[in-house]
């Protein structure tokens, strides 16, 4: 007989205007293993947060052991049997395992008796679950595979009946995957229910007992995994709704205008995200690239606009090489080569909020005229040209002066749009147009970048949105761990076939 | 506590009410201070009012202090646009009169107004090269300018009383200190001026740096504001990922920030040595580099606010200066503890009622709108 022991109802999430999570109702059996499997941004995490008492639903309900709950606090939920294990860890680098684990729960102001029975209790928990960890060894010296393995025996040690895993795998490599799995199902044997957000199709198959999918803020099915596949589930998780296909001109391509060669790019912690990837983008042309965020996309933007360094491999402009690791333009120059770029992240790259309107309209342009001459700023030429491409991209309010951190983010995204659309570039590289962009927005946006094509330029598209690279690309390709894994015409590709391409499987 | 829609907040509720809020507060707990320290707080606030504005001496006293004050505060709030807390204003100041004084003394057969020219570029590039140091440590090694900058007040002072007692001291005299400069290159002071209109005074401080302050503000103004490389500084300061990637260097701008920085803390150095003393004296810059940081804080890093603000700190320099010689109970440092009192309600406390006066303000517009 299997009984619930975490049950959601009708939970709604929303942060500002956008909504998170839309009338969740989830149920998980005691004693099971239950993947949630999403597109980024398709709000498991979330939920799961709210599981964890860390957000606040705006309604429904919660019930553990069929008993409802109020979760106000992690505290409220570890005092419930909830634990999770963070994407990022939560642990005090220079502290042991031992003092990591009893942090907040020490019990008495001089360690004595409570610190000899928590060793004691710590080693029956590791040896039970196999979980083979030295308590006595700090934190730094550990690989990031054993600091997991803390972060679990923390969730144990405070009584977690419940441990939920948030992308536990991002961070580990295969063999350590191996190992975790292993963990996994010996807690499972021991009657704890395990809840494993994903995007990894492979381990869903491999690891749970039964699946629910999540899409765009919603639960779109549950069933139990020997029932499905990897295709089911793939085709669940993008959806097939219907596409927004554009009105789009017949493709008229000129030359190569942007090409790639054996392109290695290096993150800030010397980790190789981007292994030698070659693109080829011709004048007139949308290339898309797909993928699931993570997977090198950010860094290969930035590479590409001059913003990272290149590790090694070349990038050629209109046929002239612009950089290699020896030689690099930096962005100014390129943006005088004719490169525009619309960063992914528009609040941390693309604007600097605290700045009026005005002012982030000529940013990056601003010492070329009319805006300054021999470095003053052109006030008056600044503001007529502000209100001109305000009018001309429908940016509202429609006013220079406001500090930009005031406008929502379609409108942000708007200004940054029409700065970098404005120059008319030869190549324009464009990450995420329309994260967090309302609808409205959206389709202009999407109306600015098929003009662009029409008008000659070669674009490339970073998206995780499936349905924004299927209705604007001619072609695309998809990422996966740093490589383009595939390519396709966009012509009878559907969104399965990119999907299973996205989450690595073929 | 609900968050205030900061676009609805009326400009002047956040830059004169609630300033004057907790200007309001901290006069109201040094009040209590000199209370308790068995003085009446009326005649205090008297006695500073009388001291600073009562007769024309001490109205010019006032308007000295207010000159520093003005300096040291710009100089703040230049590289704080570019988010870089400089805190060596009092060395970039001792060695900006350094440089003041080795100028006038080496030009002296130049015509005077040249002299004067070249002695506050003196000033301007010696306190910008003492901030260039930890400017280029910043930028290229990560060393944080809060404690460079500290550090290099130290180096500043030890040198100065290096140079002062080894190698610049003027040998006749005992005390660490130059020789004088040649008369004929003094600054005019506010006596000098007031007795060309025949009107005689008595001694004070102030002198024509007042309008080298003001000509200063302007600078401060028009450079953040209306030129590329203010508007550069700021993109920086806010966000230096997004200079990164609008190809603004935030190598240049930390360097080119710190050194227009030091270079205007430097111009203390002139007010000081061609207005003042005539001469350097060891200690000169005596604190006005750190209380520039108090007055660029409270005028909220923009010359408009530094003004009041600086005049503000020479109402008390000078108000606080007449207490203690009428007031037996109430030291000098008395004074010290009522200034700590107003850096720490407009400085570090100034959010402690910024969201209630907002909302308030906010709410009673809302009211009249739908009235």
């Amino acid at each position: 007989m299997v009984s619930p022991i975490l049950e959601l109802a009708n939970i709604n999430k929303s942060f500002g205007h956008v909504q998170a999570n839309k009338n969740i109702n989830l149920t998980i059996n005691k004693g099971t293993i239950h993947g949630i499997i999403g597109e980024n941004g398709a709000g498991k995490s979330t939920l799961m947060s709210i599981v964890f008492g860390l957000y606040q639903a705006n309604s429904g309900t919660i019930k553990v052991n069929g008993k409802e709950i109020n979760l106000r606090s992690p505290k409220d939920s570890i005092i419930n049997g909830i634990g999770m294990v963070h994407q990022h860890f939560m642990l005090v680098e220079n502290f042991t395992v031992l003092e990591n684990i009893i942090l907040g729960f020490e019990g008495e102001l001089v360690f004595g008796k409570n610190l000899e029975k928590a060793k004691k209790d710590l080693k029956n928990l590791c040896d039970t679950y196999k979980l083979n960890i030295d308590l006595n060894s700090t934190i730094s010296d550990l690989s990031v595979g054993f600091r997991q393995r803390v972060e679990i025996l923390k969730s144990l040690y405070r009584g977690a009946e419940i441990l939920i895993l948030d992308e536990p795998t991002g961070v580990l490599t295969p063999q350590e995957v191996d190992e975790l799995f292993k963990i996994l199902r010996s807690l499972n044997e021991e009657g704890k229910t395990i809840v494993l957000i994903t995007h990894k199709l492979i381990e869903i198959m491999d690891l749970t007992s039964e699946v629910s999918v999540m899409r765009q803020g919603e639960m779109v099915g549950h069933t139990k995994t020997k029932d499905t596949n990897k295709e089911k589930l793939a085709e669940m998780m993008v959806g097939r709704s219907v596409l927004l296909r554009l009105d789009k001109s017949e493709l008229k391509t000129g030359d190569v205008v942007f090409k790639v060669e054996d392109l290695t790019v290096k993150d800030d912690l010397d980790v190789t995200r981007v292994k030698n990837v070659n693109l080829e983008i011709r004048a007139g042309e949308i290339l898309g690239l797909a993928g699931v965020t993570g997977n090198g996309q950010t860094e290969l933007l930035e590479a590409l606009s001059g913003i990272r360094k290149v590790e090694s491999g070349e990038i050629y402009l209109d046929g002239k090489k612009v950089s290699d690791s020896q030689n690099f333009l930096d962005p100014r120059e390129l943006k005088e080569k004719g490169l525009a770029h619309v960063p992914e992240d528009r609040q941390r790259m693309g604007l600097v909020t605290d700045f009026k309107a005005y002012e982030n309209l000529i940013f990056g342009y601003h010492d070329q005229q009319p805006f300054s001459k021999s470095s003053i700023l052109n006030h008056k030429d600044i503001i007529s040209h502000s209100k001109k491409i305000m009018e001309e991209y429908d940016v509202r309010p429609q006013s220079p002066n406001l500090i930009t951190s005031n406008f929502s983010g379609g409108n942000q995204q708007k200004i940054i749009l029409s700065r970098e659309l404005n120059e008319k570039p030869k190549v324009l590289l464009v990450g995420q147009p329309t994260r967090g962009v309302d609808i409205g927005a959206i389709e202009f946006i999407h109306q600015r970048l098929i003009e662009m094509r029409d008008r000659g330029a070669a674009i490339l598209l970073v998206s995780v949105e499936l349905d924004e690279v299927l209705s604007l690309s001619d072609r695309i390709v998809v990422m996966f761990d740093g490589k383009i894994v595939g390519e396709k015409e966009n012509k009878n590709v559907t969104d399965r076939e990119l999907g299973l391409l996205m989450a690595g499987v073929v | 506590m609900a968050t205030v829609d900061k676009s609805k907040v009326p400009w002047w509720v956040s830059n004169l009410i609630v300033p004057l809020v907790n200007l309001t507060l901290a006069l109201f707990v040094s009040g209590l201070f000199i209370f308790i320290a068995g003085e009446n707080p009326y005649e205090a606030v008297r006695l500073i009012i009388y001291g600073s504005f009562g007769y024309i001496e001490g109205f010019a006293y006032t308007l000295y202090y207010t000159t520093n004050f003005i300096f040291t505060g710009l100089a703040f709030a230049v590289a704080f646009h570019c988010r870089l807390f400089n805190i060596g204003g009092e060395g970039q100041a001792y060695i900006g009169g350094l440089g003041v004084f080795l100028v006038a003394i080496n030009f002296s057969f130049l015509p005077v107004p040249i002299v004067w020219l070249l002695a506050v570029g003196g000033a301007v590039v010696f306190g910008a090269a003492w901030a260039f140091i930890p400017a280029y440590l910043q930028a290229t090694r990560g060393s944080h300018v809060v404690i460079t900058t500290i550090m290099f007040n130290f180096i500043a002072a030890s040198l100065m009383v290096f140079l002062l007692v080894d190698v610049i001291r003027d040998t006749s005299q005992m005390g660490p200190h130059t020789v004088a400069l040649p008369e004929e290159q003094w600054f005019p002071s506010f006596e000098d001026l007031a007795a060309l209109f025949g009107i005689k005074i008595r001694y004070s401080p102030l002198n024509i740096s007042f309008l080298l302050a003001i000509a200063a503000s302007f600078f401060v103004w028009f450079l953040v504001w209306k030129t590329r490389w203010g508007y550069e500084m700021r993109a920086v300061g806010h966000n230096t990922q997004a200079a990164i990637y609008a190809g603004i260097s935030p190598y240049k701008n930390i360097i080119i920030a710190m050194c227009i920085s030091g270079g205007l803390a430097g111009l203390l150095g002139v007010n000081e040595i061609l207005g003042v003393h005539h001469k350097i004296v060891a200690g000169f810059p005596a604190g006005y580099g750190f209380t520039g940081i108090a007055v660029a804080l409270m005028g909220r890093n923009h010359p408009i606010g530094i003004f009041p603000a600086a005049f503000l700190f020479g109402i008390l320099y000078q108000g606080g200066s007449e207490v203690t010689f009428d007031m037996p109970n109430i030291t000098r440092y008395m004074f010290v503890a009522v200034q700590g009192v107003i850096i720490l309600f407009s400085g570090a406390l100034e959010n402690l009622f910024r969201p209630q006066i907002e909302n308030f303000f906010v709410n009673r517009l809302n009211l009249k709108a739908k009235a």
